[in-house]
């Protein structure tokens, strides 16, 4: 293995940071109106970048591919050195993850092109500065395989969604935003003390073995003295038993980890952050964080948690399991509840993101492969219902439900896009959601460590979800036009908005109807997890 | 009997060569005095170039003692020692000072108080500072603090030499006099520790305490007890200068009241000079301090408690501040939370190392930062000393992008975000703490800085998300103010970004 050249992955990882200092170099003013491209040509290459991954990838074996490695910077703890390193490389689901950002990315700032944030903010420059900075930072969180590093790219994700929804955001922006970063803050700096635990006590930041040296996850792997890996190297240095919840220290290092994610997902008791930040955020960036930002938190617990702390998850699997059919059951409810449009769309990702935390800890084949597709089916489909509210509310100026009514009969196209959005995000059979919710239940009924219950409840999930998106969909499209347009142009789409969605119902229909192609690429990969707790 | 020894004798014997810096830098400020005295109106910016000038001798002397890895020597007959732990801070503090005479040229202008004596109080200043990093004899420790607390004394009351009754001159009257009358305080808690240490292993001489402190703990004799309560009193005096809780009162006051450049300053010398100080004495001279039953030195369980009241109380009163300087000064007892977390893992013996690098680095990115996020409140004040409240940022990122954004990376890096000095600071301090099985006082680390976030970003929010109501004032001119800022965003990025250029320099540090 290749671990010093530029690799693939690299490239990929930094080209964003090559549209941004275009743009920083640009002149904000006289060159306005070539800043979006500059953004868009970068994501756009930055994509095909990405594609070009996918054809070097080799989805028959679970090892990193495309594996750079460099040492970055020796930290003493006590007597011993341990390597900070710059470590990235792709299996299976970092290579899916990493295809949705660059997917997402264009049509989000596709979708920003005739946008009306800049007439009233300004500052067109320096937001899509952010857009990069944070493309960059996303593909870093799902390539980097040294828990230091990823920690530093999971924190530069805040920074620029935090003046995206401070700067551009809805009337209440700064709560939002204030609460956005606090929120994610206070979780984030608890993983850093478990990074700075597991660092300490195993030697290594890397989580994956490369050039000689072991990783954090081979270690626990191939551990055989008495109790867990984690219990034996414990601050008295002796094993304890491993039958926790919370008296060892596996235990507390896995819900570190956990807390960090669960509010990045958001998992239930730690939801009340999103639907502020979702509301607040300009179409742009509610995009990027139902599309790709949420899906950091469930790789982070799939990549970290089930990894590293084998025993706690199963320990703890049923609990946050038990979170998840609450937040799938809690996410619909209070969804159906709602008036404004955003906020319906923005709880649902409560609900959708309950059936991949359900998934993961069906802690099977099927579970997490189901977990893995539908975090990007629910990336493609929210992304896309965010679009249509989007652009919805350009020419309505309202987000309440009661405004609207009538619009397929003046948009007819728009309807019918946003008709297979919405019915993908139900999870209609032949549509990409179907694939990924099917697979989940199945997972979490063959669990070994979930009841039947689990996948009862889940499924009345998918129920729900047609109960609120339908109600959506009538109220919006459905009956009288209620609010005819000043101007007759507005109901024409413009050449933007039709290309925003057509690589979007392109996947839908793709996955929905080829899944294979995607189960393919996790396929070792997932198992090569799974086999620490199946058997 | 007594011959007096020549020249070449004594140089040789004292070894007065590895104190170079710090005696290079006194000399050349006593020259200053002169010079200044016979410089007129007309040529007044002369004595600020000149103190520049010697702070850059003093850095090549620096360098030219400390680079040749030669390990430690001790100078003085035993009363200083030049290893990698002093040249480091000296590089620090060179720094610090240098941003700091930047920042004063326009503020001293503006405030119509410009005197050459304020350039060499403050190279006294810094040249105690860097005597007390290097100090080995509890006595250099007391002198030197001298040497650094006494100009700063009359620093915090400069304003007031233009005594036109002003609020501010009041201010900074009062806060000079506070300061003084309660450094002196601490210096007797100071002494008497070192007396009651002295009285307890017949020496002053901090290695040599170490080696008679083996002896004495676990034996029979009053010796523990008297080390004890020495210890103890040590750490109140060295504590009250470093402005940990339950020893910071004065802080607020004395930083609000003195003159911004003076604070900033302050900030951070006299908190490096105080660590400095409080690490020798308490890792080289008392981790042997263990007593029976514990396998950690018995003042570690103090320090922990106080790390944990400081970084609490120095947090969440933080919140509630609308002055930007005072806010400042409590995030400044926060800090010295943070390297009191250090000192407190430094309590168990095999992660001395680990926690000085961690402190030393810390004090690195604090020095930068702090002193950058002071260049930059000092920009916005008006003439009259006002403008320097939380709302006077609002939209500043519309008026002045680039001052807000160095703003903004100077909160982040207080903050402790990553690619910023500030998260390798946390990083190896919290890193330390884990190592010496401290769990409480990581996680409450960890969680204070959380609430730190809080009044940080409400600043980054002030400057970015909100638009300034009323006049903007005309930009001051600023223009050695906008270099003293630019070298603490270089630095705080520099060392945040490329972390093996912190971590390389301190990793041969080792004073146990």
């Amino acid at each position: 293995m290749d671990v010093t050249g530029l690799s693939l992955t690299t490239i990929t990882l930094f080209l964003p940071l090559i549209g941004l200092a275009i743009l920083v170099f640009m002149n904000g003013e006289t060159q306005k109106n070539n800043l979006k491209w500059v953004a868009f040509v970068t994501s756009l290459v930055t994509f095909v970048a990405s594609v070009v991954m996918w054809i070097n990838f080799d989805p028959s074996t679970a090892e990193l591919q495309m594996v750079q490695r460099n040492t970055w910077a020796e930290v003493s703890l006590g007597e011993s050195v341990i390597n900070v390193s710059y470590f990235v490389g792709v299996d299976g689901i970092s290579m899916l993850l990493v295809l949705l950002t660059t997917f997402i990315m264009p049509i989000a700032i596709l979708g920003s092109f005739g946008s009306n944030i800049f007439e009233e903010r300004g500052r067109e420059k320096l937001y899509y500065i952010f857009l990069m900075l944070l493309e960059w930072s996303m593909i870093g969180v799902f390539v980097v395989h040294d828990l230091i590093i990823f920690y530093v790219f999971w924190e530069v994700t805040l920074v620029p969604m935090y003046f995206l929804i401070g700067i551009w955001g809805a009337e209440e922006r700064i709560y939002a935003a204030v609460k956005f970063f606090l929120y994610t803050m206070a979780g984030s700096i608890l993983m850093l003390i478990a990074i700075l635990y597991v660092g300490n006590r195993s030697g290594t930041f890397s989580t994956y073995s490369a050039g000689g040296d072991i990783g954090v996850i081979e270690k626990v792997q191939n551990f055989d003295g008495e109790g867990t890996y984690w219990d034996a190297l414990g601050p008295d240095g002796e094993g304890e038993d491993a039958g926790f919840l919370l008296d060892s220290v596996e235990s507390f290092l896995f819900l570190g980890f956990l807390v960090a994610f669960a509010i990045k997902v958001p998992i239930f008791p730690f939801h009340s952050w999103l639907p502020d930040a979702h509301v607040q955020a300009p179409t742009a960036g509610s995009v990027i964080l139902a599309g790709v930002l949420l899906k950091m938190g469930t790789y982070g617990i799939v990549r970290f948690n089930l990894n590293l702390f084998p025993e706690a998850t199963v320990a703890w699997a049923p609990t946050i399991a038990f979170l998840g059919v609450v937040g799938i059951i809690y996410g619909a409810w209070v969804s159906y509840a709602q008036d404004n449009v955003k906020k319906l769309v923005a709880y649902s990702s409560v609900s959708h993101l309950g059936f991949v935390v359900l998934g993961i800890f069906a802690l099977n084949s099927q579970g997490l492969q189901g977990a893995t597709l539908q975090m990007v089916n629910h990336g493609i489909s929210t992304g896309g219902l965010f679009l249509i509210v989007g652009m919805l509310y350009e020419r309505w100026h309202t987000k309440e439900m009661a405004d609207y009514g009538g619009i397929w009969k003046v948009m007819p196209l728009f309807g019918a896009i946003s008709l297979v959005i919405s019915l993908s995000s139900m999870g209609l059979p032949g549509l990409n959601g179907f694939i990924g919710e099917f697979t989940i239940l199945l997972g979490s009924l063959g669990s070994d460590y979930l009841g039947f219950a689990f996948t009862l409840f889940g499924t009345l999930g998918v129920i729900l979800a047609a109960v609120y998106l339908l109600k959506m969909f009538q109220h919006v499209f459905m009956g009288e036009l209620k609010k005819p347009l000043a101007d007759e142009a507005g109901y024409k789409l413009t050449w933007y908005e039709k290309a925003a969605y057509i690589p979007i119902i392109i996947m839908i229909f793709w996955m929905g109807l080829q899944p294979i192609v995607f189960f393919n690429l996790l396929d070792v990969s997932v198992d090569n997890i799974v086999a620490m707790f199946v058997g | 009997m007594f011959e007096s020894p020549s020249i070449a004798e004594f140089l040789a014997d004292s070894n007065l060569a590895s104190t170079l810096p710090g005696t290079l830098l006194l000399a050349w400020t006593l020259l200053l005095v002169i010079v200044d005295l016979f410089t007129d109106e007309e040529r007044q910016h002369w004595t600020p170039i000149l103190a520049c000038v010697g702070l850059g001798f003093s850095f090549l002397a620096n360098i030219a003692v400390y680079s040749p890895a030669e390990g430690e020597q001790v100078a003085l007959y035993g009363m200083f020692i030049a290893d990698e732990f002093t040249g480091f801070l000296n590089f620090v503090i060179l720094v610090a000072t240098l941003i700091a005479v930047l920042m004063s040229w326009d503020y001293l202008k503006r405030a119509d108080i410009h005197r050459g004596e304020y350039y060499i109080l403050a190279l006294i200043s810094s040249a105690g500072a860097m005597f007390m990093v290097g100090a080995n004899d509890l006595i250099t420790v007391f002198v030197s603090l001298e040497l650094l607390s006494i100009p700063l004394y009359i620093l915090a009351a400069f304003r007031s030499i233009k005594n036109d009754g002003s609020d501010q001159a009041l201010k900074s009257e009062e806060s000079g006099m506070k300061y003084f009358i309660l450094g002196a305080f601490s210096s007797a808690f100071l002494v008497f520790g070192a007396a009651l240490v002295y009285g307890a292993t017949g020496t002053t001489n901090i290695p040599q305490i170490f080696d008679i402190a083996v002896g004495i703990v676990g034996g029979t004799s009053s010796g523990t007890f008297y080390l004890l309560v020495g210890t103890a009193l040590l750490i109140v005096g060295l504590g009250f200068k470093v402005a940990v809780v339950p020893f910071h009162m004065w802080t607020p006051d004395v930083y609000e009241g003195a003159p911004t450049p003076v604070t900033a300053f302050m900030s951070v010398t006299a908190k490096i000079g105080g660590f400095a100080a409080l690490l020798r004495v308490l890792i080289t001279g008392l981790s042997a301090l263990v007593l029976a039953g514990g396998d950690v030195a018995a003042w570690q369980a103090t320090a922990t408690i106080i790390a944990i009241l400081t970084l609490v109380l120095g947090n969440f009163v933080a919140i509630s501040q609308r002055n930007l300087k005072r806010m400042l000064a409590y995030s400044s007892i926060a800090h010295a939370g943070y390297i009191m977390v250090s000192v407190a893992a430094a309590g168990s013996a095999s992660v001395i190392d680990a926690a000085t690098q961690g402190a030393l680095v810390y004090m690195l990115a604090y020095m930068f930062t702090n002193l950058g996020a002071f260049a930059v409140v000092m920009t916005i004040e008006r003439e009259d000393g006002s403008g320097g409240n939380i709302d006077d940022i609002n939209g500043l990122a519309q008026s002045r992008p680039l001052l807000a954004m160095a703003m903004t990376i100077f909160m982040l890096s207080l903050t402790g975000v990553p690619l910023t000095a500030g998260f390798l600071g946390k990083f190896m301090i919290f890193s330390a703490a884990l190592q010496a099985g401290l769990f409480g006082l990581a996680v409450i680390g960890v969680l204070t800085s959380v609430v730190s976030a809080f009044y940080y970003i409400r600043v980054v929010v002030n400057m970015y998300l909100r638009d300034s109501e009323g006049e903007l004032q005309p930009p001051l001119d600023t223009q050695y103010l906008r270099w003293a800022i630019n070298i603490a965003l270089a630095g705080t990025l520099v060392f945040g970004i490329f972390y093996p250029l912190a971590t390389n320099l301190v990793s041969m540090v080792s004073i146990a």
